[in-house]
């Protein structure tokens, strides 16, 4: 089997090349980047379609680190439904998303440097996707932090994108932080980070509850890191000022959802412990209704669809919370389409209208777009769960099992769904419909053929990948049976459609304005008081401990005095004269004898 | 009977003697004088005990090898060191230790 080790490392190669060959020929590097990621998604075809080998994912590891009986760390490669599933998704999307940088990218000074973060983004998330123990999942989960931090940081001569990606690195720490120390209890509790084998080890956690559901947080934190979630959603808004492509690769379809994908791949681990799903049911309910709130009062396009991915997000951890992880994995891959292509279509309208991101600028592109317009209606029908496409089944599927589960989180589900027609309809009625409001929006004309094509593309499986005949070679989902569920859901979103469309028809300024939401609960001002309050005062500690105990007292006082003087008193004895010193010398043979001997 | 603490009383002198040479005078060859005279103490010594911890009717030799030892080594750090008195008093014009009491000159 040497398709996984192909697929894995060709964006590798490719990033390699880039940085130390053809950094000076931008088309080249293009070139190779996109042919080393349609390599990957040439092998995972194939790879999907080849059936699993027995005990192929004990053949497949490599040792890496052995420390003997105590700790092995290989880099090995997990092949299951679930890997071969979310592995043609980050491939698809990765191939298209590769394919319309190529025209958004075009004539952008750093190509080389973008295509390269590209290609090892790409090799990154699918370690993570391959990753068969922890600490390979650890790594590669770093790496995309990396990844998402050069990408980000892209445009690093404005001030706004550096400041953007280190909010992002320096918010997934805090998250990453509690998903290491996840493992190493995982790693004192059962002696194994292997997937495969802590499936046969549990028992030391299910007797210790309270162990499993520290553990088992300890690992959500990694999630609520990397998949944005509240409390640490900050991040992921700013992170909209990278490039549109990297958006909509790795802060809408792929990178955000790994900590998704990786609890799916632990479900096993986590659900030992009731308070721990209940815990993580909530945070992904709150920050579905929070994110969705927030985005009904955003101007700029991409915010809007920002915080309807933390939304979404936010959904798929509320379906692992209520413990339905087979619906959480088909959102994930619903979403990966739709959502990418909703970014890829909000980058077409940028790109048409000169890089204006404020909706209120624009209006009446439907004429003058059509592609996009039809993709991005398909995107958008597709989010909102409207009955046929694809997002309406996924997102049923969740709010079926919430509704088995608990009542509450039920209907805040519910009301998220109906905010999420609400400003998506907001968002669409805005932009494509009414008058255009400004002279770039009047001369706004259709984007060129590698990005509408990579639109196209996506439209079919954000349309049709809801559907049972569709989805089931990658997920075993089932077609729920007869539920009330998808009615209510549909008459949110219904609602919520109604609503927007005709409080937004023809309006040019926004007739509702509520401060506390365009200003995002006021997060950040918190997060900085907060900062401001412990962590400045700590560091003022810090720099008095540094300054006066260690600089002043120990390394000048102690250290510097002791050996200043010390060496003021062997000093007096240099005298020079060479009678001195013999008879100094004699002296000290005389005291030596004296205690050898008589003492 | 001459005895072994005779010889050692005797030695002893000399070293004291040589040492007493080496910290109070203040001309270098004197001083250097008295040093080798500290080596002959030694040297008497080491062949006072040869002779009297023999066996068999046989002295130790191992004290007459280091004798012989000190004796090669004195005489090449001789060649050695009155060339440097040479130099120093080419350099100097002293033989004052009072005089020579900076490393760098």
């Amino acid at each position: 089997m040497q398709l996984p080790w192909i697929i894995l490392f060709t964006p590798l190669l490719s990033a390699l090349i880039i940085a130390t060959l053809t950094k000076r020929w931008r088309n080249l590097s293009a070139f190779v980047s996109v042919a080393a990621v349609l390599v990957s998604l040439a092998a995972s075809i194939k790879l999907f379609c080849t059936p699993l080998p027995d005990a192929a994912t004990a053949v497949l590891q490599i040792p890496w680190i052995d420390l003997g009986t105590q700790l092995q760390l290989p880099i090995g490669i997990t092949l299951d439904g679930l890997s071969k599933a979310m592995l043609i998704v980050v491939t698809v999307i990765g191939s298209l998303i590769h394919i319309y940088s190529l025209a958004y990218m075009a004539d952008d000074e750093g190509k080389s440097r973008y295509f390269a973060g590209l290609s090892i983004f790409m090799f990154s998330m699918l370690g993570i996707v391959f990753a068969n123990n922890f600490a390979m999942m650890f790594i590669f989960w770093e790496l995309v932090g990396v990844s998402s931090f050069i990408l980000i940081g892209h445009w690093y001569n404005k001030p706004a994108p550096p400041a953007a990606a280190n909010k992002a690195f320096i918010t997934n720490r805090i998250g990453d932080f509690g998903f290491m120390l996840g493992i190493l209890l995982v790693w004192v509790t059962t002696g194994t980070i292997n997937f495969a084998e802590l499936t046969t080890k549990l028992g030391a956690l299910q007797a210790a509850p309270a162990l499993a559901t520290l553990t088992a947080l300890c690992i959500f934190c990694g999630t609520v890191g990397k998949s944005a979630q509240f409390p640490l959603h900050v991040w992921l808004p700013d992170a909209m000022e990278g490039p549109t492509p990297v958006s909509a690769l790795i802060h809408a379809a792929t990178m955000v959802a790994a900590g998704v994908y990786m609890l799916a791949r632990v479900f096993f681990l986590i659900s030992i412990s009731a308070t721990a799903l209940e815990t993580i049911a909530w945070i992904g309910t709150i920050t579905a209704v929070l994110a969705a709130l927030m985005a009904t009062q955003q101007n700029d396009i991409k915010r809007i669809l920002a915080y309807s991915t933390l939304s979404q997000l936010g959904y798929m951890v509320m379906a692992m919370g209520v413990a339905a992880p087979e619906a959480g994995m088909f959102h994930l891959f619903t979403h990966a389409f739709f959502k990418a292509l909703l970014f890829l279509g909000s980058g077409a309208v940028i790109y048409a209208c000169h890089h204006e991101q404020d909706i209120w600028k624009m209006g009446g592109l439907w004429k003058k777009q059509p592609i996009t317009t039809a993709t991005f209606a398909i995107g958008t029908l597709a989010l909102m769960g409207v009955y046929g496409f694809s997002g309406f089944f996924s997102k049923d599927s969740i709010l079926i099992a919430a509704s088995h589960h608990n009542q509450a989180i039920f209907i805040l589900g519910l009301i998220s769904a109906f905010l999420t027609a609400y400003y998506m309809t907001r968002l669409f009625v805005v932009v494509f419909f009414g008058k255009a409001r400004t002279e770039h929006a009047a001369h706004a004309h259709e984007v060129p053929i590698l990005m509408w094509a990579p639109l196209m593309l996506l439209a079919i499986p954000a349309w049709i990948a809801g559907y049972e005949k569709f989805i089931h070679p990658f997920l075993p989902v089932h077609e729920h049976g007869a539920s009330s569920v998808p009615m209510i859901a549909s008459t949110a979103a219904v609602l919520g459609i109604l609503i927007g469309f005709f409080l937004y028809r023809g309006r040019d300024k926004d007739p509702i304005v509520i401060p506390l939401l365009a200003n995002k609960f006021y997060f950040d001002e918190l997060y900085a008081a907060l900062i401001r309050n412990t962590q400045d005062r700590l560091a003022g500690v810090s720099d008095f401990f540094d300054r006066w105990i260690l600089d002043a007292g120990i390394v000048r006082l102690v250290c510097s005095g002791g050996t200043y003087g010390l060496g003021f008193v062997l000093r007096l004895f240099q005298v020079g004269n060479i009678q001195g010193y013999a008879f100094l010398f004699g002296a000290g043979v005389i005291g030596l004898l004296y205690f050898v001997i008589f003492k | 009977m001459v005895t072994l603490n005779d010889y050692l009383l005797v030695s002893g002198l000399l070293f004291t003697l040589g040492f007493a040479g080496v910290l109070l005078r203040r001309n270098i060859i004197i001083i250097y004088m008295a040093l080798e005279l500290m080596l002959n103490a030694a040297n008497l010594s080491l062949v006072a005990f040869s002779r009297f911890n023999g066996e068999a009717g046989l002295p130790n030799y191992n004290g007459q090898m280091l004798v012989f030892f000190i004796i090669t080594v004195a005489a090449a750090e001789v060649a050695v060191g009155l060339a440097i008195i040479v130099a120093l008093y080419r350099a100097r014009q002293t033989t004052n230790v009072e005089d020579i009491n900076t490393l760098k000159f």
